[in-house]
């Protein structure tokens, strides 16, 4: 893997060279995020997303191993020690609102990350089975997020478990016995709550060992770039380190402003109140939302209200599940021989045209109560969120022109100006 | 860094800023105030990480306990619960007391006067943690009818640990005597432990 | 071939969704939907007039205005509504000191055991206990409110949106339903146990308007104790109960903050510096 002009690992002293010989952990951080990991140097700050995302995973497991010390699954304590962790627990008000915020904002990084490589067509070969392995991530991510938002044991704990798991009542035949599987029991009870804290514990880790073989698979042939065309040349890379990791560490720190601004003063703007009541399975919500970053997919699910053939809530169920399935065969539906949006007039006038605003939408009416003209809106959405990627995108991936392409990523970085020159390939000071 | 052979002199344009010793020195500086800047934030986390394991406001709270001896007569004791481990409160008979008097303090394991152990004034209340000293078993010898041991005051069923009426270790693997907790008298009647 | 399957599926899903739009549209052009009466005469919350000493970014705990809405609480709504996530300990951070807050404590008798024969009986609080729920059980709050339980308050105010303000419009929202409403919805009837408040999200609400006069507590530090004073005391100190660590939170979060704006642009002048080298130049 990696290019030929790759940068190779030199260890400095008697404990590297060991290390080194015996278990080569340096030269694999090194190949993979340092000095021996060429990138190519026209990456905009779109390209920071994927180590944000990272980046809260790490947070999410961290605070929550930390709240699993104190949390107790048991439908009788779940709502009080999770109090307990609010009142008595030293910093465990950082702690809970750190977890429930850095859910959200794991959300908001992982969906730019994909929409970046939506834009850019960064799934398409030879990066496959980067993309492949991204939405199975995202998948997890969602099992994981809703699974979650299920242990503090309030209202919308309750009825969420309540609706997400009645969705699988509309499969034909397996459906009911399959749902009382799930939650071992006919309502979402103590087996269920247990059974779901102990996913929770576990998917984390699973999505870490995911995101460890989304970054072996990124780097057999390396990250992608805003222009779509490949690396010819060295001057077309700069080192990971220490471009990118200068790069990154700002980007994080933008972030990290964001993200505490939130924990520390707007910390339940991203709940639901309805949370903060202990779930009473004899009292429903007013109305059930899911938490925000499922918006979109609860739009769709509920867009659908007209038996056709197959009842109506059979075609949600199939058409949410559908809406994230269809990101999995992206690779072959957009035949395009060109990658990036940028050099595709027609692709990039439907993505900021139809598909942002889409995803917007679909993002406010998810929320929204189902009432007209709500649904109405939800239904036009989800027709072209299904027309984008599985009609719109293959026709004009075969029938767009693309614009002329630069020969090299350093001819794009270097613009018209034909007496520009690259900056040396010599490493900064550091 | 170590191969910027050949870049050497295009360095100056580089940055675009004045080359020279200051400049390297300012750009390093830079550098290593933003790396150490990240290593401070990374231990300043540290410390809610580790604090959350210390006991919580709730476990705190209830590290005192209030006893009412009242009703406690010579010979009787009470078992209660101080910090989730129990406590020995033991009023003494004279005969008792006498006992532990007439034991030679230098002849002790660990050596302690019967007046060391209790409070002054209190002389026939023997408040301590009922906690082997050996390996954390809970004694006999509180309760009416349980083995009092040779001496005749606590008997730790685990090891054969023997205590006397000042519950001092008199024989047995235990190092010490048992534990007298942090106490005092709020009244003649009540005892608040820690 | 698969973007063949592709484009039929996604015609199908489109097809399905497009019969549920026009089917919705023809039920819509058909029907009218009344506005309900919830959706006209909703009022939003808007809090006090001067807000809260606890609003805003640097707000601070009004420590006087805490135990006058604590009294409130006693001396009102504790007759039905209980506060079990909120301990007696936690009274001290009222202000009180620990032998005023023990003190207090033994004003309130919890569930205990007789230690000699083990059965149930009260006994006096001790300030570890938790504030104790007035009704035994679900069963018989239920049954001493016209089959409604009273909520519990500890976290009402995270429980609704605007909490701090919505406690205070509920508490001095009675009143009278509008000569409009009934003219504009014949059909809205207010059940016998039900009052009408604006501000509740059903415009009907069983819980009778718990202040009604002025003075009704006579506070002990003399603030004059109008329904309005009472209200926005209760509120706070509700919002307390809700959140007790919403000052320690703020505070904690301005140097944090501070820290971080400032690493980020140590960070970023780092960056600029790094890529120096790197950036396309002239060559002139």
């Amino acid at each position: 893997m990696s290019f030929p002009w790759a940068k190779e690992y030199q260890p400095q002293n008697g404990v590297t060279k060991f290390l080194d010989e015996k278990l080569p952990l340096p030269r694999l951080v090194y190949n993979a995020v340092g000095a021996g990991y060429p990138v190519p140097r026209n990456l905009s700050y779109f390209w920071n997303f994927g180590v944000l995302a990272g980046f809260f995973l790490v947070v999410q497991i961290i605070t929550g191993v930390v709240l699993a010390m104190h949390y107790a699954a048991n439908t009788q304590v779940a709502f009080a020690s999770v109090e307990h962790i609010m009142r008595d627990v030293n910093w465990g008000w950082l702690m809970r609102y750190t977890h429930a915020n850095g859910a959200s904002f794991f959300f908001v990084v992982v969906y730019i990350h994909i929409f970046r490589g939506l834009f850019y067509a960064s799934y398409k070969p030879p990066r496959e089975m980067i993309w492949l392995l991204g939405v199975t991530i995202f998948l997890l991510m969602m099992a994981t997020a809703f699974m979650g938002y299920v242990l503090p044991w309030g209202q919308m704990s309750f009825w969420g478990a309540q609706v997400i798991t009645g969705l699988f009542e509309a499969i034909p035949l397996v459906g009911p016995p399959l749902k009382t599987w799930l939650l071992g029991g006919f309502a979402p009870d103590n087996a269920a709550l247990n059974r779901f804290f102990s996913l929770h514990f576990l998917l984390p880790f699973v999505i870490a060992g995911c995101v460890i073989l989304h970054i072996w698979a990124l780097h057999i042939p390396g990250s992608s770039n805003p222009t779509g065309v490949e690396v010819k040349s060295e001057s077309d890379t700069l080192p990971f380190h220490p471009y990118y990791t200068a790069k990154d560490g700002f980007g994080l720190g933008v972030a990290l402003i964001i993200f505490m601004a939130f924990v520390f003063f707007l910390p339940n703007q991203l709940g639901h109140p309805d949370n903060y009541i202990e779930a009473n399975p004899l009292s429903t919500p007013a109305h059930i939302v899911p938490e925000w970053y499922f918006y979109p997919f609860y739009a769709i699910l509920r867009a659908f209200t007209f038996d056709f053939i197959l009842p109506a809530k059979l075609w949600g169920v199939l058409a949410m599940f559908s809406s994230i399935l269809v990101w999995f065969f992206l690779p072959w539906l957009d035949k395009s021989p060109v990658r990036s949006g940028h050099y595709r007039p027609l692709f990039r006038k439907f993505f900021w045209f139809g598909l942002i605003p889409t995803m917007a939408a679909l993002f406010y009416l998810g929320g929204a109560p189902a009432e007209e003209p709500y649904v109405m809106l939800s239904q036009i959405f989800t027709a072209y969120y299904f027309l984008h990627f599985l009609v719109i995108l293959p026709i004009i991936s075969s029938i767009e022109r693309p614009d002329p392409l630069p020969f090299s990523i350093t001819e794009a970085v270097l613009g018209s100006d034909k007496k520009a020159v690259l900056g040396e390939n010599a490493e900064p000071a550091v | 860094m170590a191969s910027t052979t050949g870049n050497a002199e295009a360095t100056p344009d580089v940055t675009g800023a004045v080359e020279g010793d200051d400049g390297v020195r300012r750009r390093d500086f830079i550098n290593i105030a933003a790396v150490s800047a990240a290593g401070v934030g990374g231990l300043a986390v540290v410390y809610p990480l580790v604090s959350q394991m210390a006991p919580s406001a709730d476990v705190l709270a209830e590290s005192t306990t209030e006893l009412d001896i009242t009703t406690l007569e010579a010979g009787q004791s009470i078992k209660a619960v101080f910090r989730k481990q129990p406590v020995f409160v033991r009023r003494l008979t004279q005969a008792e007391i006498d006992a532990a008097n007439a034991v030679d303090v230098s002849s002790l394991r660990d050596p302690a006067t019967l007046d060391e152990i209790t409070q002054p004034g209190h002389g026939d209340v023997l408040v301590v943690m009922g906690v082997c000293t050996h390996l954390g078993c809970v004694p006999l010898g509180a309760q009416e009818g349980e083995n009092k041991g040779e001496f005749g005051g606590y008997f730790c069923p685990c090891h054969g640990s023997h205590y006397d009426t000042a519950a001092r270790i008199r024989k047995g693997p235990a190092p010490t005597n048992l534990a007298v907790p942090e106490y005092q008298f709020t009244s003649d009647t009540t005892i608040v432990i820690g | 071939m698969i973007r063949l399957v592709g484009i039929l599926i996604g015609l199908g899903f489109t097809f399905v969704v497009l019969l549920a739009f026009v089917t919705g549209a023809y039920t819509a052009a058909t029907e009218d939907v009344a506005p309900t009466a919830e959706y006209t005469f909703y009022e939003e919350s808007h809090g006090p007039e001067a807000g809260y000493s606890f609003d805003g970014p640097f707000g601070k705990w009004d420590l006087a205005q805490l135990q006058r809405g604590y009294q409130v609480y006693k001396e009102v709504c504790a007759a039905c509504h209980s506060l079990n996530y909120v301990a007696i300990r936690d009274l001290e951070e009222l202000g009180y000191s620990e032998a005023q807050v023990k003190a207090e404590a033994a004003t309130y008798m919890v569930p205990g055991v007789n230690p000699d024969t083990g059965e149930d009986e009260l006994r006096q609080a001790l300030p570890t206990d938790y504030f104790p729920s007035p009704y035994p059980n679900a069963v018989a709050a239920a049954a001493a409110n016209g089959g409604k339980i009273p909520p519990d308050l500890s976290l009402m105010v995270k429980a609704r949106h605007h909490g701090s303000d919505y406690m205070y419009n509920l508490l001095t929202g009675y009143q009278e339903a509008p000569a409009e409403l009934t003219q504009q919805f014949p059909d809205f009837t207010i059940p016998a146990g039900g009052y009408y408040n604006p501000y509740f999200a059903s415009l009907v609400i069983g819980m009778p308007p718990p202040l009604l006069s002025d003075g009704q507590v006579t506070y002990a530090d003399g603030t004059d104790a109008t329904i309005s004073q009472m209200a926005q005391d209760v509120s706070a100190f509700l919002t307390w109960t809700a959140e007790p660590k919403l000052i320690e939170r703020k505070s904690t979060g301005w140097p944090v903050l501070g820290f971080l704006l400032f690493a980020t642009i140590l960070a970023w002048l780092a960056k600029k510096q790094i890529w120096a080298a790197a950036k396309p130049r002239r060559e002139d």
